[in-house]
């Protein structure tokens, strides 16, 4: 490859500097993997930007249209990526050569707040950390895929996967680690799982001691589980036994497909895994990286003269605009809020039941938990949990948040509500499975024909008919089959069906 | 570390908003736009966007959250999902002059060409041999082992193999032999320039009024492009003329209004002249454009004229272009007498009439259509 493609490593200036921040975060108590700086230009950077962030990917048009939006907006100057980090170990962060000694500063300090934030919280705990390797080697494979049956052939499989990419289930890789696991080419772990086989007989309650047994186990309650259990067997015909919200999975395991086709599906199942927990605290990751860069910065390695360029930076960087939610500030406020909340003993039975606003304004036990507090918070929470706990009345009137919708009757989106728990509760709706409407397989041969059938599970919002339409294409041809949706449309339950070319719909 | 190069992805994208390849995927096309500034005015840059389709929310539907101040019932300035990037306040400005950017002259001209159907320009005159780069691009049968073409060796033997009889499928051997051996081995590449001036000669006599000179200028400019974009390092060179002819830039040819009579040999006197001084016509590719209403002074002069074109100027030229604008002062005689003596098909004389603006365009493919 030519040298425009290679970036570079870090002067002597920046490496000391790097040492020194990184001296700085772990005196704080952050715990990072090593950091791998690159230095780049701002073309690199938009391409790494464009690819994730990984230097090598399979070739794809929409890594070339994000690169196409994102080097428009830096020529325009309307928009520069700061900061790029990898949750790899070691990780990789980007730097970009053109900024000046104070951004790298800030770029340097966020970066290790991000990759604390990487090897510590829960959520990250499954991914791939050697996900540069398998990038680039599901690059080779995709590649080789192309020489061999031809770059629109193996293209257009992945547009199909790619409509797919979010019928993933976050939480399957913290479930029992078999079920992860995909079985197509290891029919050794079925058997496996069939050995398993409990050596009391199902259903018997465990009991300390022996004379418990006829109270706790009496045959009726005996004859009902194995009754369950005769009734469980049933459903194992059926296929998935329970609604499956990894639909990939289900379809890796049971469609007709090719092997190339097997393996692009499984490199794309693979990669939407591993970015989904980047999806899931986004507010947290930006909030702690922020809470850092801004304390270690002011704190320690900030020189006088570099003050106003900081503020100034750091400003547009936490900015927000009306009618948006920006992830940083509301995370690295939140992440401050609870560290003042329990430096100060604001939390807890005696602190909620006061009624006397004045007393709980200058509420102060001098605790002293603030640190230890949110260092607990970046170890188990995700996005989802960390605004249900920690989002407060208080909170809410103080960052001036509200609810908005959409008025049919003036044709635009107007405040609803500024009420803390409504707020709440519509970020978490937001949150939860990622913004993404929660759809399940139900049935791999439905009306014993062999279709798939999908279900939403209506919360409130309806599906997009005419996306839910291109999208069943994309089911199809990799389901080879007719498919259906079961959704809701107006309150009404319906079915959504396509087959081969052909739409159709039918109240139920 | 080295990055995948990104270019290639990036040129897909673009034929496949282009709708060149993978037609299947330009329903999915948007056209949004980041709104940019330059200097005054503020610029709208295309971003166009192919969305994958997904199982998703319907968009209005959804609502959201946000910040700021205002209560119940106000709507949120700036709706969600603008682009709101930049230092600057989008909204407020709504309403002032937007450039859109998107296109480069050179895409712009490639535009030009398919759409009229342009045929690609054949370059006469001596090819200078500008530069000599070597590639290593070829295959040759003799070199140095460093540079053994291995999957080419590979075949070839395979091939001979195979042609022989030799190859055993089920013990697949593969053993080269000298005359198999297959080595990397340079091109040279010659570039060739080819130089290029357009001479554009306009009347500018009382009778052509700010209109037909609207239209000189736009039929000027597209083909400038269109001439730029097959020429590199193409001249300019510009001549206004009344009863007597003068050189100007570019500006003045276009602001210029003038009065007086006309005398159209004048300009071509002076075309002759600056060919004859400057650009050699071996050397050179040659294309005078004339625009005018059609009125000269005298027949005597439009004798002149063709006098002028016979002897000198046709031989030197590519092609000489003849746009006459329509006016209502002119009597549009020079056209008729240009006709009437180099015929309709002359080879190297095109005439055009153009009635309005719409006719610029199919007055630009009279004169590029042939290709010279």
């Amino acid at each position: 490859m030519s040298s425009g493609y290679e970036s570079s490593a870090l002067t002597p200036d920046l490496t000391r500097l790097r040492d020194e921040i990184r001296a700085y975060a772990i005196g704080y108590g952050l715990d990072p993997f090593e950091v791998i700086f690159e230095m780049v230009d701002s073309d690199q950077i938009n391409s790494l930007a464009a690819l994730g962030g990984f230097p090598v990917r399979y070739p794809h048009w929409r890594f070339g249209m994000d690169y196409d939006q994102l080097s428009k907006g830096y020529q325009w100057g309307l928009q520069k990526i700061y900061e790029m980090v990898i949750n790899t170990d070691p990780a990789y962060a980007y730097l970009m050569k053109a900024n000046n000694m104070v951004d790298q500063k800030t770029v340097i300090a966020h970066v290790y707040g991000h990759v604390d934030f990487f090897k510590n919280n829960y959520w990250f705990s499954k991914t791939n950390r050697k996900m540069l390797d398998a990038m680039a080697n599901n690059a080779v494979k995709i590649r080789g895929f192309m020489d061999r049956y031809g770059q629109d052939e193996v293209e257009n499989f992945i547009d199909h996967c790619l409509a797919l990419e979010n019928l993933i289930d976050p939480f399957l890789p913290f479930s029992t680690p078999k079920k992860a696991e995909h079985r197509r080419n290891d029919p050794r772990g079925l058997t496996e799982e069939a050995d398993e086989k409990p050596a009391e007989p199902v259903g018997r309650l465990k009991i300390p001691h022996s004379y418990m047994d006829p109270y706790m186990n009496p045959p009726e309650f005996l004859e009902a589980q194995r009754q369950k259990l005769q009734d469980q067997n049933k459903q194992q015909a059926h296929n998935p036994p329970s609604p499956q919200k990894d639909i990939l999975l289900f379809l890796l395991e049971n469609s007709p497909l090719h092997d190339w086709q097997y393996d692009v599906l499984r490199i794309i199942r693979d990669e939407a895994y591993y970015f989904a927990p980047q999806a899931q605290t986004k507010i947290m990751n930006e909030g702690w990286a922020s809470y850092w860069h801004s304390k270690i910065l002011t704190e320690k390695a900030l020189k006088d003269s570099e003050l106003i360029d900081f503020c100034d930076h750091n400003a547009g960087v936490l900015a927000m605009a009306p009618g948006k939610i920006n992830p940083y500030k509301i995370g690295v406020e939140l992440f401050r809020d609870i560290e003042d909340r329990w430096n100060k003993g604001k939390f807890g039975k005696e602190y909620d039941e006061c009624d006397n606003m004045v007393a709980k304004a200058k509420w102060d036990k001098k605790l002293g938990l603030g640190r230890k507090k949110i260092f607990e918070v970046r170890k188990v929470c995700n996005d989802v949990t960390f605004i249900d706990e920690y989002f407060t009345e208080e909170f809410c009137d103080r960052m001036k948040l509200y609810t908005y919708a959409f008025n049919r009757r003036t044709n635009q989106q107007e405040i609803v509500d500024r009420d803390w728990k409504k707020v709440r509760d519509k970020l978490l709706f937001q949150l939860t499975n990622m913004g993404q409407p929660l759809i399940y397989v139900v049935d791999g041969n439905f009306q014993n024909k062999g279709e798939l059938l999908l279900q939403h599970r209506h919360q409130g919002l309806d599906l997009d008919t005419r996306w839910s339409r291109e999208t069943m294409r994309s089911l199809s041809a990799i389901w080879n089959r007719p498919v259906n949706v079961e959704t809701e449309v107006d309150g009404q339950k319906k079915l959504l069906s396509y087959n081969n070319g052909e739409f159709s719909e039918r109240f139920l | 570390m080295s990055i995948y190069n990104i270019k290639r992805d990036h040129s897909r994208f673009r034929q496949i908003v282009k709708g060149k390849i993978k037609q299947d995927l330009k329903k999915y096309v948007t056209n949004g736009e980041m709104i940019g500034r330059k200097g005054k005015d503020l610029v709208s840059i295309p971003i166009p966007q192919i969305e994958i389709p997904r199982f998703r929310f319907g968009d209005r539907e959804q609502g959201g959250t946000g910040q700021g101040e205002g209560k119940a019932g106000d709507p949120i300035n700036g709706q969600p999902g603008d682009q709101q990037d930049g230092e600057g306040q989008a909204g407020n400005q709504a309403g002032e002059h937007m450039l859109d950017v998107d296109l480069t002259l050179q895409e712009l001209a490639e535009i030009l060409g398919e759409e009229l159907a342009l045929p690609r320009i054949e370059p006469r005159g001596h090819k200078t041999v500008k530069a000599k780069t070597e590639r290593y691009t070829a295959i040759a049968n003799q070199g140095p082992n460093s540079l053994r073409h291995f999957k080419r060796t590979f075949k070839e033997t395979l091939r001979r193999q195979i042609a022989s009889g030799t190859y055993d499928a089920k013990n697949p051997i593969i053993v080269p032999i000298r005359r198999d051996y297959r080595f990397r081995s340079w091109k040279t590449d010659e570039k060739h320039e080819n130089s290029a001036v357009i001479i554009y000669m306009m009347d500018v006599s009382g009778s052509m009024g700010d209109e037909q000179k609207e239209i000189v200028r736009t039929e000027a400019f597209w083909i400038d492009t269109w001439l730029r974009s097959q020429y590199k390092g193409i001249e300019t060179r510009y001549i206004i003329h009344d009863a007597t002819a003068r050189e100007v830039d570019e500006d003045t040819f276009f602001k210029t209004r003038e009065s007086g009579g006309t005398l159209i040999s004048s300009a071509y006197k002076l075309c002759e002249k600056i060919i004859e001084t400057d650009y050699g016509p071996s050397d050179w590719n040659i294309y005078p454009f004339h625009f005018s209403d059609g009125d000269n002074w005298s027949g005597e002069d439009t004798r002149l004229c063709l006098d002028l074109l016979d002897k000198s100027l046709l031989p030197m030229s590519n092609q000489f272009c003849y746009g006459q604008v329509e006016s209502r002062y002119g009597s549009g005689q020079f056209y008729k007498d240009l006709k009437e003596h180099f015929g309709t098909s002359h080879e190297r004389v095109t005439l055009s009439k153009i009635e309005n603006k719409e006719g610029i365009l199919q007055s630009i493919k009279e004169f590029l259509g042939k290709g010279k």
